[in-house]
């Protein structure tokens, strides 16, 4: 376990040194989601190097030690067929390999597509997080209030992202919080984000959507949780409400700054969810009901369609 | 007169001027030097109406060699807009249309003619045919290839290219947020090139199946042969899907109908898993033919037999399989949910297996062996490493909870691009350099082979392994800029660096061409390379009938024991050979076929329904014809070969 660290931190360092003593965003986790991420990608190099290092060294030995220059003129290779060992070698061990990445993947996707862990029982705060060419909007339906590309976020408490765009597919992505999902005119995607420290991210879509695409950024806060509902407050006070005009607006294709509005679209302009959604026209009673409590309910809808 | 309006190029700037001036006047040269130096006649007669797969191959060669340089131009623009953070060298739209263009050109009329051009040339020779089994359909797929890739070059100066990245997702490339005709041009130029893949597949298929040396069973077929007959299977099951997901495209973008777009129920994400069933498989069909020439190559120049045959034909058929089986992990942050995504993790990881056995076989193959560095061998031994590291990161990225955060990043850039220039871009210079005597007659100078060699792979590694930094740092892919607190801008700086290596380093083949060209001795013999298989049995260049007595053979390696155990592979005398007769019908149905891309590109209803009737003219037009071919006489068998021996 103790060489287990040495050998983490150590490439930590290397890479950290690579960068210029600034650690590379996915490495440089604030969230438990994205922890368990970087945790799996620092495994993978390590296995991964393991590999490629036994490969390097093999064909360095069969370089130097096969040369026709090193060889008696009349040397003549011999005809080999192959060996039932050598071969179940070269594929015995690539199956554990791939065995125990297979492991580690499917428990990670687990984690990462559930309530962070360490955050399961506190409540969860939902936001909606929808994308326009080439904004996003986040509404806080509990709150009742809704920000145009910022976001912000009280630390040690679960977020629930719920996406969906108007136009095309983005992705929304908070790499040091954790990985992306894709957002989408005709459904509702689920992420589970959590930050653990206070702090300034980078957030951003990071699939292609056109024109705007590159400058489709959003800043993200965290912060203790007094602080955010003292933001709440003063947002409440001082920012005007969002009406529908002012909404189809802002849809209109176009960067825009950032902006903060009382009230939210949800209500006049209803997310592709559930029945909402041209996509989930064969949900059934069952269905409809687990709808309302669980987390995954929407993702193995939308397989059944 | 609508559709005038969209003939003026959307979006235009001093490059694509000079480069409309730059096409005119080349168009006009190339016509003016056809006509001073009376080569019409020539050229229609040996080349464009030729249904010998000898040639048909070296015609994909020189437009894969040409759309080479032509994606290579636009990589080059893209590594030089992103070199220095707020870079105003292009702007977002052309940013957008040039990686779109760079991803089909390379994927679907750079890499794959270049394995057609390889596959048409060396298959029949190397299971001793005299041509493939249907060679006129054969002229008629290069010039529905060809037609497809014209479509889609003309596009930057008429009309706009396509600009919603090569994958062209939905509702992104509907009307309704791609409003230039780009991507009609590439439903079109996608659609008819791919027709043409599809009648290669069944042809090489029947070739392989029906056409083979007496004594030549399954086990016995050369390894790039049994990697075209895998390779060409997954064409036949893989392409029908993507003609039928662009026909639905087009329906989309000209018929106003509702399978993509968001509105009236359609499926956003259909386009997805439809696109990747023949995109992720799509891959394998370039990937194992290189596997196929990496095998010949280093079992020629380890002097060994390969190691592990049957371990390496079995795995090609596991990968063949399993290349049906990943296509989902494109889509992992689409939302389908855990067990979705685990199980499309693992099917992808298991394909490291099969691959693996392939590369501790070739590094086995060289075990015992008499390894001699030639330049095709050069660029088999830098693969092994370059492309082991391009695949334990596709290992990486099959771990569906780091996708997450690896997905559209410059990480997964640099990942496939890792994959594809080792595995695809290397071994076709390797096969190309390996090939060339028994193409043209003489060989490509050795010393600058090797230093382009270098130049390449070392240029590769400067220009690819940055972006797993700069990936793993937060950038996003297709980002047409970015801005200096991002710290992105060192990375791609030396990414830059590697990508002028890369432009020297084909410059440097280029060059070798030409040098070779003028300077190479044409008195080389039938197999200078010492070789093991029947290809090398015949002279050099290789005669319209291939073999004047058609061989036979007892192994895998017919020619080497020929030469080490006395095998006698030609037994008999010279008979009067049949040969088809050339044909101006495929060349004709090319270009009928590029005027019906382009009437439904600009929807140009008038012409598309006379090219419409004019394809089905053509079809009806043969199926009438009674055309028995001819007979190369005895007599003429001699001759010609005399004069080969001669030239000895």
């Amino acid at each position: 376990m103790k060489f287990k660290w040495v050998v983490l931190s150590s490439i930590f360092t290397i890479f950290t040194l690579l960068t210029g003593c600034e650690p590379l965003m996915v490495l440089d986790p604030k969230g438990p989601q994205a922890k368990t991420q970087a945790d799996d990608i620092i495994l993978s190099i390590i296995l991964m190097s393991v590999i490629v290092i036994v490969v390097f060294a093999m064909l360095v030995y069969m370089l130097i030690k096969f040369r026709a220059s090193k060889q008696s003129k009349d040397y003549e290779p011999p005809h080999i067929k192959g060996s039932l060992l050598v071969e179940a070698v070269c594929v015995g061990i690539p199956v554990l390999i791939v065995i125990f990445l297979s492991v580690m993947s499917v428990k990670s996707n687990y984690e990462v597509e559930s309530t962070p862990k360490g955050y399961e029982n506190k409540k969860p705060l939902i936001i909606y997080a929808s994308s326009s060419n080439w904004k996003w909007h986040f509404s806080y339906p509990e709150e009742n209030i809704e920000t145009v590309n910022y976001l912000y976020i009280p630390t040690d408490r679960p977020i629930e992202f719920k996406l969906y765009s108007y136009g095309p597919i983005t992705s929304f992505w908070i790499p040091q919080l954790g990985g992306q999902k894709y957002a989408m005119s005709d459904m509702v995607n689920t992420l589970h984000l959590a930050a653990d420290v206070p702090g300034e991210f980078m957030g951003r879509n990071a699939n292609f959507s056109g024109k705007g695409f590159a400058e489709n950024t959003f800043n993200v806060e965290a912060m203790p949780k007094d602080e955010f509902e003292e933001w709440v407050e003063e947002v409440k006070e001082t920012a005007k409400p969002l009406t529908e005009e002012k909404f189809d607006e802002l849809l209109k294709p176009g960067h825009l700054g950032q902006s903060t509005y009382t009230g939210t679209h949800l209500g006049f302009m209803p997310p592709p969810e559930g029945e909402h959604g041209g996509h989930n026209h064969s949900s059934n009673d069952s269905e409809k009901a687990s709808a309302n409590d669980s987390n995954e309910s929407e993702t193995e809808a939308h397989q059944n369609h | 007169m609508d559709f005038f309006s969209r003939f003026a190029v959307p979006h235009p700037s001093p490059a694509i001027y000079a480069s409309m001036v730059a096409i005119g006047l080349t168009v006009i040269a190339v016509i003016a030097g056809l006509t001073y130096f009376k080569k019409w006649g020539y050229l229609w007669r040996e080349w464009l109406t030729t249904v010998d797969h000898k040639r048909i191959g070296i015609m994909y060669l020189i437009s894969a060699l040409i759309m080479l340089f032509r994606g290579g131009a636009d990589a080059i623009m893209m590594r030089a807009q992103l070199a220095v953070p707020e870079n105003k060298l292009l702007d977002a739209q052309h940013y957008n249309e040039i990686f779109s263009t760079h991803g089909v050109v390379m994927i679907i009329f750079m890499a794959m003619p270049f394995i057609m051009a390889l596959m048409n040339f060396v298959v029949p020779l190397q299971i001793g045919a005299r041509d493939v089994a249907f060679p006129r359909l054969n002229a008629l797929s290069f010039w529905l290839f060809f037609a497809g890739a014209m479509l889609l070059n003309i596009s930057f100066v008429v009309g706009g290219s396509p600009d919603a990245g090569w994958t062209s997702y939905f509702p992104l490339a509907g009307n309704e947020f791609s409003e230039s005709v780009g991507t009609n041009y590439y439903m079109f130029a996608l659609q008819i090139s791919g027709l043409g893949t599809l009648m290669t597949g069944i042809n090489m298929i029947t070739t392989i199946l029906k056409m083979r040396a007496p004594g030549m069973t399954m086990m016995k077929m050369p390894m790039f042969t049994w990697s075209s007959l895998v390779a060409n299977i997954i064409i036949v099951f893989a392409f029908p899907v993507l003609t039928v997901a662009l026909l639905m495209g087009t329906m989309d973008r000209l018929f106003a109908t509702n399978f993509f777009t968001t509105s009236n129920g359609g499926m956003d994400m259909l386009w997805a898993n439809l696109f990747w069933v023949w995109g992720h498989p799509e891959v394998y069909i370039l990937i194992l033919p290189a596997f196929g020439i990496y095998s010949e190559i280093i079992s020629t120049f380890s002097k060994r037999n390969l190691y592990g045959y049957k371990s390496m034909v079995g795995s090609m058929v596991i990968i063949s399989l399993l290349s049906f089986l990943v296509w989902t992990h494109h889509f992992f942050t689409m939302g389908q949910g855990a067990l979705t995504n685990s199980i499309f993790s693992i099917t992808t990881m298991a394909i490291a297996v099969p691959t693996g056995v392939k590369i501790f076989n070739w590094l086995f193959t060289l075990w015992k062996g008499k390894i001699v560095i030639t330049t095709p061998m050069l660029y088999s031994i830098l693969f092994l490493p370059t492309f082991t590291i391009g695949g334990v990161t596709g290992v990486m990225l099959a771990m569906s909870a780091a996708d997450y955060q690896y997905h559209n990043t410059m990480f997964l850039v640099a990942h496939f691009h890792m994959v594809i220039i080792p595995g695809v871009v290397f071994a076709m210079l390797a096969g190309l350099t390996y090939y060339w005597p028994k193409m043209f007659g003489f060989m490509l100078n050795e010393k600058i082979g090797k230093i382009a060699a270098w130049v390449i792979s070392i240029s590769t590694l400067v220009a690819f392994m940055p972006m797993f930094f700069s990936g793993l740092d937060g950038q996003a892919r297709r980002m047409y800029t970015y801005s200096e607190s991002t710290g992105f801008g060192i990375w791609n700086m030396i990414s830059f660096i590697g990508a002028f290596g890369m432009a020297i380093g084909f410059a440097l083949i280029v060059y070798n061409i030409y040098y070779s060209t003028r300077y190479a001795s044409r008195d080389i013999g039938s197999d200078p390379w010492d070789a093991r298989s029947l290809e090398w049995a015949t002279h050099n260049p290789v005669p319209e009938y291939n073999f004047a007595i058609i061989p036979q053979v007892e192994s895998s390696e017919g020619l080497w024991d020929a030469k080490k155990k006395g095998h006698v592979l030609f037994k008999g005398d010279y008979e009067k050979i049949h040969m088809p007769n050339n044909s101006g019908v495929p060349f004709i149905m090319g270009a009928i076929f590029f005027a019906w891309g382009f009437s439904f590109v600009f929807g140009l209803w008038i012409p598309g329904i006379l090219t419409t009737i004019g394809i089905f003219v053509c079809m009806a037009l043969r199926s009438f014809e009674k055309d028995h071919g001819r007979y190369i006489s005895v007599k003429e068998i001699e001759e010609t070969e005399t004069k080969m021996r001669g030239a000895k």
